[in-house]
């Protein structure tokens, strides 16, 4: 358990990094809090030749509120954001700092980064389902200059995004959620990666259909679930609730009885917290 | 850091006295292996096989030897290096002799097995080392389950195993047995099937070897729980006399039992250092620890109970099928479990009739060694299972069941030819049923289910056998029969004293509760005790810690060193101040006369004389003040007893089961540290938790195991740990002078059969049982869904 030779690169700003990455080549990997990549270094899993530290380029671990919008640099830590009052206090954001407290355990959440998490594109991982959850844009900086990708175009799979290897996550830029929010999680242990979980954003209003629900559990991405998101706009109850999900289940072909109940389970959980907020 | 505070009546012992130990670990002043570092020190790393059953073809280490950073590189051929062998005295047809190599030569037998050490300047350079390496072989089919290698024409592991048993004991056959099956009211069938397991301690293995030339000696640090059987083992593999191997054990993070085996890997290193001539260090990390070390508690249970209709338990008949792995360990054999299982059933509960298989089975997977229990938590799962379901079937409470059947007159001799020492069997029983009752977990329990909620309530009654003595071990025919304690004890001119202790410490705070007892023998404040153990160049042969022996054998040696050292004190001052002995007593490290109890002679007058006037000393009393004592347990031993209880609920959703309280009454004799048995009892319970909620190592059909890691092996948190409340009942020990049994194991034994009662309470009402630990959420869900699982 001891990582392979690599060499050391830090960088000092974000064109800085994007260049050596360019340089360095396909060997190279962008290394922040390093909470899932260095485990795999270390079981040799990954053997990158080069790391390009970003851990040092200044300003990137900001936390703002603009216009509604909170843009959280890719640096910013899940434990600063489980701390921020920017978050916490913001009316359509709260929930992002609520669900930070299933991200790990404080020593993983006190290094772990926000844009390293959306970048790993762990399925499992709650950063993935916010975006997508918030409709969120994640802003990215390659050689090609900066751009913004929507969440929900962004993840392609397990571990997989749309990102080139010269991109770098810069921010990602959450949109307030427009009605009350909810969140659940299911794993062995806490702290655990989740086997299921799911986040809700009740109807604007009474009579809206801007209703969200993403998990994760049912595919290899965080993933909307249409049927359930119109029975959630429509005020359904438990049992009719579990029926949309079952039927989101089955159009994403999620034919195991524990999983479909995991993930039923956690909407109608956070559906629940929504509605006693 | 105050000073401990004695017990109200002035005693040490019975005082929850303040780990003296905590200061230093607490402030990371503590010293492990890994803290270490020598002058030139090497790292080692092991090429372990990829595959789980095959021949080794070729080793090729050239590669190894030109990476960078690597000094040398040793196959098993380039080493001396005699294999481990654990021998029973038992015929062939019970125990089948096998040898363990210290790295594999000709076949490897589970994914993990070591087969050549790679030593490097650094650790990194040392895993580059054996990233290098290339092993052929020709693969076999992996054996990963004891059906396969139980079955006809399956291929051996070992040659001297044939049918891959290490084992095959049947103890118990009493005549009338089916007989008593065919007039019984209700017969309880049931098949208990136990994960395998890691018994997990925070600090690895490791191992620091140096020889020192100037005392023609190596010198082996290393974190283990028997310092002179690795010694011994180490000496003969690698063939020089005893007296040149040193064993320093340091501070340990644990061992649970894993440490209580030899291994491989302590042994090569030695041998490398050896050859390399200079000090080579390897820190097992946490991959190896999970996956090449040594596991546990992978047993079927194959059971059958008779009952009368007034609930006694008439006959039981039991097969035990233990998956030992690939190899028996040392000095313990692969006997361990089915030895243990077969030997103490059926436990706290008189029997009529008896009827027992157990066999020790060879496997592709990681060997095993003794872990916290040894086959008591899965066996009293099985019996508190059936205990359970004969009150279904009876239509009785089950703890009347229990009742009706609980040893309650001691000394008892069992079935099992066991004299059972006194415990309080039924008051356990009886005052943890009231905790749970105190408490309205029944009545909460009947307006949840009416809620149509899973709450269950589970408990479990069972005793334990502490101190094996050496007439115990003698009987399981063990060719090293570990049992007695010598301590050898010693005041200096300070009237300080130093007392050695063969047991070692890897978390249980020896260096207060020997302490504890030698200031109270004595008469002397603890500060003034000072424990030496874990060095086998300053410690007279001793046996080590494990099967929650040191309290009451070494504790008793220790105990028998300080009166034999008082008497030496008594005797001195008698002559010095001109008076008999009946008319002194130790008191406040003095010697007291009693007609006037103002005159005395303090530890230091003493000494000074023993030590610098030795011209003083009385005829025939030679200088210097030291003693020796020993204690073996000559009879069957003492028995701590306890009763566990816990409440669960079950969540629909998810199968998770949520512990909501947990009760535990245990009755270790006297407590010499109550607050020590009390983290015990808690640390055990938590373990015991683990095992039946979350741990488990699993093997694919290639015999690769599932657990690299914490991800996969899925050790519980703090988190998911239960309020825990406890309570203490105390039948002192008989046969030892302390009157304290073993407090190391009872949490464990008793906690995973407790959760799984609870847990099968709270199914009761969709008819279905469950028999398998770990229980999993997954398993939980489909009960209650009545899915599959």
């Amino acid at each position: 358990m001891k990582p392979a030779p690599v060499s050391y690169h830090r960088a000092s700003s974000v064109s800085d990094a994007v260049d050596l990455l360019t340089t360095l080549g396909e060997e190279s990997k962008v290394i922040a809090g390093g909470q899932s990549l260095v485990p795999m270094m270390s079981f040799r899993l990954a053997r990158p030749e080069h790391l390009v530290d970003i851990t040092r380029i200044p300003g990137l671990d900001s936390i703002e509120l603009a216009d509604d919008e909170l843009t959280i640099g890719a640096l910013a830590t899940h434990q600063a954001v489980l701390e921020s009052p920017v978050v916490r206090h913001s009316a359509g954001h709260g929930l992002i700092a609520r669900t930070m407290r299933h991200v790990g355990h404080l020593p993983i959440r006190t290094r772990g980064t926000v844009g390293g998490s959306i970048a790993h594109a762990d399925g499992s991982a709650e950063w993935p389902l916010l975006a997508v959850l918030f409709g969120a844009r994640v802003v990215a900086e390659g050689v090609a200059g900066e751009r913004e990708v929507p969440a929900e175009e962004l993840f392609f799979g397990l571990y997989t995004t749309c990102l080139e290897p010269d991109e770098i996550v810069t921010r990602v830029i959450f949109p307030p959620a427009k009605g009350a929010t909810g969140f659940a999680e299911y794993g062995l242990r806490h702290g655990d990666f989740a086997l299921a979980a799911a986040g809700v954003v009740l109807p604007s209003a009474v009579g809206a259909t801007d209703a969200r629900v993403v998990v994760s559990g049912a595919a290899p991405a965080p993933t909307r679930l249409p049927a359930t998101e119109a029975a959630v706009a429509a005020g359904a109850s438990d049992e009719a609730l579990r029926q949309s999900v079952m039927a989101d289940l089955d159009e994403l072909e999620v034919d195991d009885d524990y999983q479909r109940d995991l993930v039923t389970g956690m909407v109608i959980k956070a559906v629940k917290e929504a509605r006693t907020r | 850091m105050s000073e401990p505070k004695m017990s109200r009546d002035g005693a040490f012992i019975g005082a929850s006295v303040r780990r003296r130990e905590d200061p230093r670990l607490l402030t990371g002043a503590g010293r492990f292996v890994d803290d270490i570092e020598l002058t030139g020190q090497l790292h080692a790393q092991f090429v372990r096989s990829k595959v789980a059953f095959g021949r080794i073809l070729d080793v090729d280490l050239e590669a190894t030897r030109a990476t960078p950073g690597v000094v040398a590189a040793f196959a098993a051929d380039d080493l001396v290096m005699a294999p481990i062998a654990a021998l029973l005295d038992r015929p062939f047809e019970q125990f089948r002799p096998t040898e363990m190599p210290v790295l594999a030569h000709d076949t490897v037998r589970f994914i993990g097995e070591p087969i050549a050490i790679v030593v490097a300047r650094t650790p990194y350079a040392a895993e580059d080392g054996v990233e290098a390496a290339r092993v052929e072989y020709e693969t076999f089919d992996a054996i990963v389950s004891t059906d396969a290698a139980l079955a006809h024409g399956a291929r051996r592991l070992h040659d001297g195993a044939p049918d891959n048993v290490f084992v095959d004991v049947s103890l118990f056959d009493t005549p009338g047995l089916d007989e008593a099956f065919e007039r019984a009211a209700q017969v309880v069938e049931m098949t208990i099937d136990s994960g395998r397991q890691n018994a997990l301690p925070l600090e690895t293995r490791a191992a620091l070897a140096e020889w020192d030339e100037r005392e023609s000696q190596l010198v082996l640090h290393t974190p283990t729980q028997v310092p002179h059987l690795v010694r011994t083992a180490t000496a003969a593999s690698i063939g020089v006399p005893e007296r040149a191997v040193r064993v320093i054990v340091p501070d340990m993070g644990g061992g649970f039992g894993l440490k209580c085996v030899v291994g491989r890997e302590e042994i090569a290193v030695a041998a490398a250092a050896k050859r390399v001539g200079k000090p080579v260090k390897w820190i097992e990390d946490r991959k190896d620890a999970l996956t090449a070390s040594f596991l546990a508690r992978e047993q079927r249970y194959v059971a059958r109970a008779a009952f009368a209709a007034d609930g006694e338990f008439l006959a039981f008949e039991c097969d035990v099928v233990c998956d030992m792995g690939a190899y028996s360990c040392y000095p313990f054999t692969a006997g361990i479990e089915p030895l243990m299982a077969s030997g103490e059933m059926p436990g706290v509960y008189r029997l009529g009739a008896y009827r027992v298989r157990g066999r020790a089975v060879a496997t592709n997977k990681a060997p095993t060694a003794p872990y916290r229990g040894v086959s008591r938590p899965q066996y009293v799962m099985l019996l508190e299972q059936i205990m359970d379901q004969a009150g279904r079937q009876l239509r009785m409470d089950p703890l009347d069941v229990r009742r009706r059947n609980l040893i309650t007159e001691f000394p008892y001799t069992s079935i099992n030819n066991i004299t059972y020492d006194p415990g309080s069997y039924l008051e356990s029983l009886d005052l943890c049923e009231q905790m749970v009752r105190e408490e309205g977990w029944f009545e909460r329990q009947a307006e949840a289910r009416a809620q149509g909620r899973h709450i269950g309530i589970g408990f479990a009654c069972f005793s334990e056998r502490t101190g094996y003595g050496s007439s115990a071990f003698a009987a399981r025919k063990m060719l090293v029969v570990p049992g007695f304690d010598i301590s050898d004890i010693r005041m200096d001119l300070d009237g300080t004293v130093t007392v050695t202790s063969g047991t070692m410490s890897h978390g249980q705070s020896h260096e207060t509760t020997m302490a504890q007892i030698v200031a109270d023998g004595l008469q002397l404040d603890i500060s003034r005790v000072k424990l030496h153990q874990g060095d086998t160049d300053r410690i007279t042969y001793g046996f080590g810690t494990f099967a929650s022996r040191s309290a009451v054998i070494g504790g008793s040696a220790v105990q028998l060193a300080a009166r034999a050292l008082g008497e030496d004190l008594l005797e001195i001052a008698a002559h010095l101040m001109e008076t008999n002995l009946d008319n002194l007593e130790l008191r406040d490290g003095s010697v007291h006369r009693r007609d006037t109890p103002d005159e005395r002679l303090t530890f230091e007058e003493i000494a000074r004389v023993a030590y610098l006037e030795a011209h003083r000393l009385p005829k025939g009393v030679s200088p210097g003040l030291h003693a020796t004592a020993s204690f073996d347990v000559t009879n069957d031993g003492t028995f701590s007893n306890a009763t566990q209880a816990a409440v669960v609920e079950l969540d629909p959703d998810t199968g998770a089961v949520k512990i909501l309280r947990y009760f535990c009454v245990e009755d270790c004799g006297v407590a010499i540290n109550p607050q020590v048995v009390e983290g015990q009892a808690r640390g055990g319970i938590a373990q015991g938790i683990a095992g039946a909620l979350f741990e488990e190592v699993t093997y694919d059909a290639n015999g690769e195991p599932s657990c690299a890691s914490f991800m996969d092996y899925c050790i519980p948190t703090a988190m998911e740990m239960p309020d825990i409340r406890l309570a203490h009942l105390e039948t002192p020990c008989i046969y030892n002078e302390t009157g304290a049994k073993g407090a190391g194991e009872g949490g464990t034994i008793g906690a995973v059969g407790t959760i799984l009662g609870a847990v099968n309470n709270a199914l009761e009402p969709t008819g279905t049982l469950l028999e398998r630990t770990p229980i999993t959420p997954r398993a939980v869900h489909a009960a209650m869904t009545g899915g599959t699982r």
